[in-house]
């Protein structure tokens, strides 16, 4: 996972006198008796990037067609700047939106479809010409401003709904798994390019995207979304260091799930208990755990050590037999079998070039990690 | 043929009903050039009909009037019928809305004769002289189902997203149907207008109801003066008629066909990757 470290510290989130500048509150929305979008409240930022993530169906793009006007919340009410945007017809709404199906008009060259909104905008008729060119170039379509729509490629297309919906340079700015049909090379430049516009010109954006290392390459804050439901709202690092729950911390990234009954012992402390004749798992929680409740304990595959020999100081141990190694260039993640029949996944990075060459298949290993290495779960 | 296969059995049925469509048509059509006055014996060939007929200033009116009729009535119900026809399609569900589309196309089964009885009793109940303005009313009525039909079966196909994108880039509504929908339909619009101009051209029954004394249209002028004997003159006019009526179909299909088929293509190409 690559990430993007700003230089100054940007959370208005966690600043009270800040103000949003989208409210969703209690928001539903009900297709006949399916319900799309299930009460969600949610607050979004001036100048955020902020990710929608979610598998298929799970009403990321119902809650951008709401904040774009296509559809109205069945109850709750969605606040731009203060104002309940219920009323104002899309047209009217200083938001644009780039359409998971890009929309382009077919009858309309790539030139006349980045420069439609402009026509219809008060920018004065001269500088319009300038504005297309620059989108164009920004998107690298300039030797295809005459094409029709079904003349380009499908990446094209997908830069020319990119360059539509940016030309007006909106307040809020809606993009709908943006980037998805570019190759990427193409699409690490255009995140970039999409970062870029957004330090200068002050845009939020709501991004949708399947690819969850874009969401943490560009994102400010990332929300999971399952059925209709917000199920965690986060910084991408917190997001991948502390999920709060089962379902965010597999959604993002690999992870390793163990059940067991935790025991609370001093502090922030917590022994989890879990299959025969294993040690007790230990590890730090600020949750405050009933003795024996059921919990998960979830660890990032990258945070598990692997050794051939036992080592020493580490606060959890366990032996296992490694059953597959997925050698992946840079690192290479191991596949070990534990007695109890589990399978813990160790990742380790290939530095030198021989490696760990001494570990290979149906070797007896040692796992070992530290007590803040993984977290409990209880949902 | 299925596989280029030649059987008698298809070649006879085709032969055959391809002569009982035309086989009339023809025998027409040659006829038109017959020297003689006579209908039925041959003298040779000539196009001196075709000149008489434009010394006939009585043809040349009701042409004059079928055309102003084709015309207007045409552009009127490609209007009306469109419009219809989006609301058809577009408004989703709104109380009414079976009736309303049932009530747009019921003009299609209903007898000409009951269609033609019913407009001529309306107008004289609304005190409205029969002339020019009649007919062209009552063939808007006629033909905007049929513009409706063809109008709509482009629409279903034609993607919302559009309209929502240009809405989406400041577009009035008026201004999302006028600049984006209606150019991409307009092949569909086209061809609705040369149905519904030739369904006029060739109307008789409705026609005779709703006309005057100075408005005979060239179907009427036809059929009465056949009733006097079938006159070479009318042959030629008649092989005018279908000369224009099938430019009309095939231009019509032509437009609808190829221009339908290549922007719904494009429309495909530009919605969806690849
Ligand atoms: N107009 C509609 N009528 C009925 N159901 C709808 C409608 N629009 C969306 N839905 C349903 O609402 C749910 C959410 O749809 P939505 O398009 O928001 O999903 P999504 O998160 O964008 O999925 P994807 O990642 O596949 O684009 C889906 O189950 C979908 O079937
Ligand atoms: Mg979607």
């Amino acid at each position: 996972m690559a990430q993007q470290q700003k230089k100054t510290v940007f959370e208005p989130w966690e600043d009270p006198s800040e103000k949003p500048i989208i409210r969703f509150k209690n928001v539903t929305k009900r297709f006949g008796d399916f319900t799309a979008i299930d009460n969600l409240t949610l607050d979004i930022y001036r100048r955020e990037f902020f990710a929608l993530l979610g598998p298929s169906g799970c009403g990321k793009t119902t809650l951008m067609r709401m904040l774009a006007g296509f559809e109205t919340p069945t109850s709750g009410s969605i606040l731009l700047d203060d104002k309940d945007i219920a009323a104002v017809p899309p047209n009217k709404r200083e938001v644009n939106m780039m359409f998971q199906s890009y929309a382009l008009f077919p009858h309309l060259t790539v030139y006349d479809n980045i420069a439609f909104g402009l026509r219809r905008s008060s920018m004065p008729k001269a500088d319009i010409p300038g504005r297309v060119e620059q989108m164009l170039r920004l998107t690298q379509l300039t030797q295809f401003a005459k094409r029709k729509p079904h003349q380009i490629s499908g990446g094209q297309r997908q830069r020319v709904a990119l360059a539509r919906s940016l030309a007006k340079a909106p307040k809020l700015l809606l993009l709908d798994e943006p980037l998805g049909a570019l190759d990427k090379k193409l699409r690490n430049e255009t995140q970039f390019e999409l970062m870029d516009i957004q330090e200068k010109t002050g845009t939020t954006f709501v991004i949708v995207t399947h690819d969850q290392e874009e969401a943490m390459t560009v994102a400010s804050r990332v929300a999971v979304m399952d059925q209709g439901r917000i199920v965690q709202v986060a910084t991408p690092d917190r997001i991948y260091e502390t999920p709060n729950s089962v379902y965010v911390a597999d959604f993002i990234g690999d992870v390793n799930l163990i059940t067991g009954k935790a025991y609370p012992g001093t502090g922030e402390q917590v022994e989890i208990h879990w299959g025969e004749a294993q040690a007790p798992i230990r590890a730090n929680t600020s949750k405050s755990l009933a003795a024996g409740a059921e919990v998960k304990f979830a660890i990032r595959p990258e945070k598990i050590g692997i050794a051939s020999e036992p080592p020493q100081d580490a606060a959890n141990v366990v032996q296992g037999k490694v059953l597959d190694i997925a050698y992946l260039g840079n690192i290479s993640t191991y596949h070990v079998e534990l007695p109890s029949g589990d399978v813990l996944k160790a990742q380790a990075t290939n530095s030198r070039r021989i490696s760990r060459r001494n570990i290979t298949w149906d070797d007896t290993v040692w796992l070992f990690w530290t007590d803040t290495a993984g977290i409990v779960l209880t949902e | 043929m299925n596989g280029g296969r030649f059987s008698w059995f298809n070649a006879t049925s085709l032969t055959l009903g391809f002569a009982f469509l035309y086989l009339p048509m023809l025998i027409l059509v040659i006829y038109s050039f017959n020297e003689s006055r006579l209908v039925t014996v041959w003298a040779g060939f000539s196009t001196k009909w075709y000149g008489e007929l434009l010394q006939n200033d009585a043809f040349l009116d009701a042409a004059w009037v079928t055309l102003k009729v084709g015309f207007w009535s045409s552009t009127l119900a490609t209007v009306l019928g469109t419009m219809a026809a989006y609301v058809v399609v577009r408004s989703g569900r709104f109380t009414g809305r079976s009736l309303f589309s049932g009530m747009v196309y019921a003009p299609l089964v209903m007898p000409e004769v009951i269609t033609g009885l019913a407009l001529l009793l309306f107008f004289i109940a609304i005190g409205l002289d029969r002339g020019v303005l009649t007919i062209v009313l009552a063939h808007t009525t006629f033909a905007m189902c049929y513009v409706s039909v063809v109008v709509s079966s482009r629409l279903v196909t034609f993607d919302r997203s559009l309209e929502e994108a240009a809405l989406d880039l400041g577009s009035t509504p008026f201004d999302a149907f006028r600049s984006v929908t209606l150019p991409i339909i307009a092949p569909a619009v086209i061809s609705g207008w040369l149905l519904a101009f030739t369904l006029s051209l060739d109307d008789l029954v409705i026609a005779s109801f709703t006309s005057g004394p100075s408005s005979t249209t060239l179907p009427i002028k036809i059929f009465s003066s056949v009733r006097l004997g079938v006159s070479p003159e009318i042959n030629a006019l008649s092989t005018i008629m279908i000369g224009i009526v099938t430019v009309g179909v095939i231009t019509a299909s032509i437009v609808s066909r190829r221009r339908l088929v290549r922007q719904r293509d494009d429309e495909q190409r530009a919605l969806h990757q690849e």
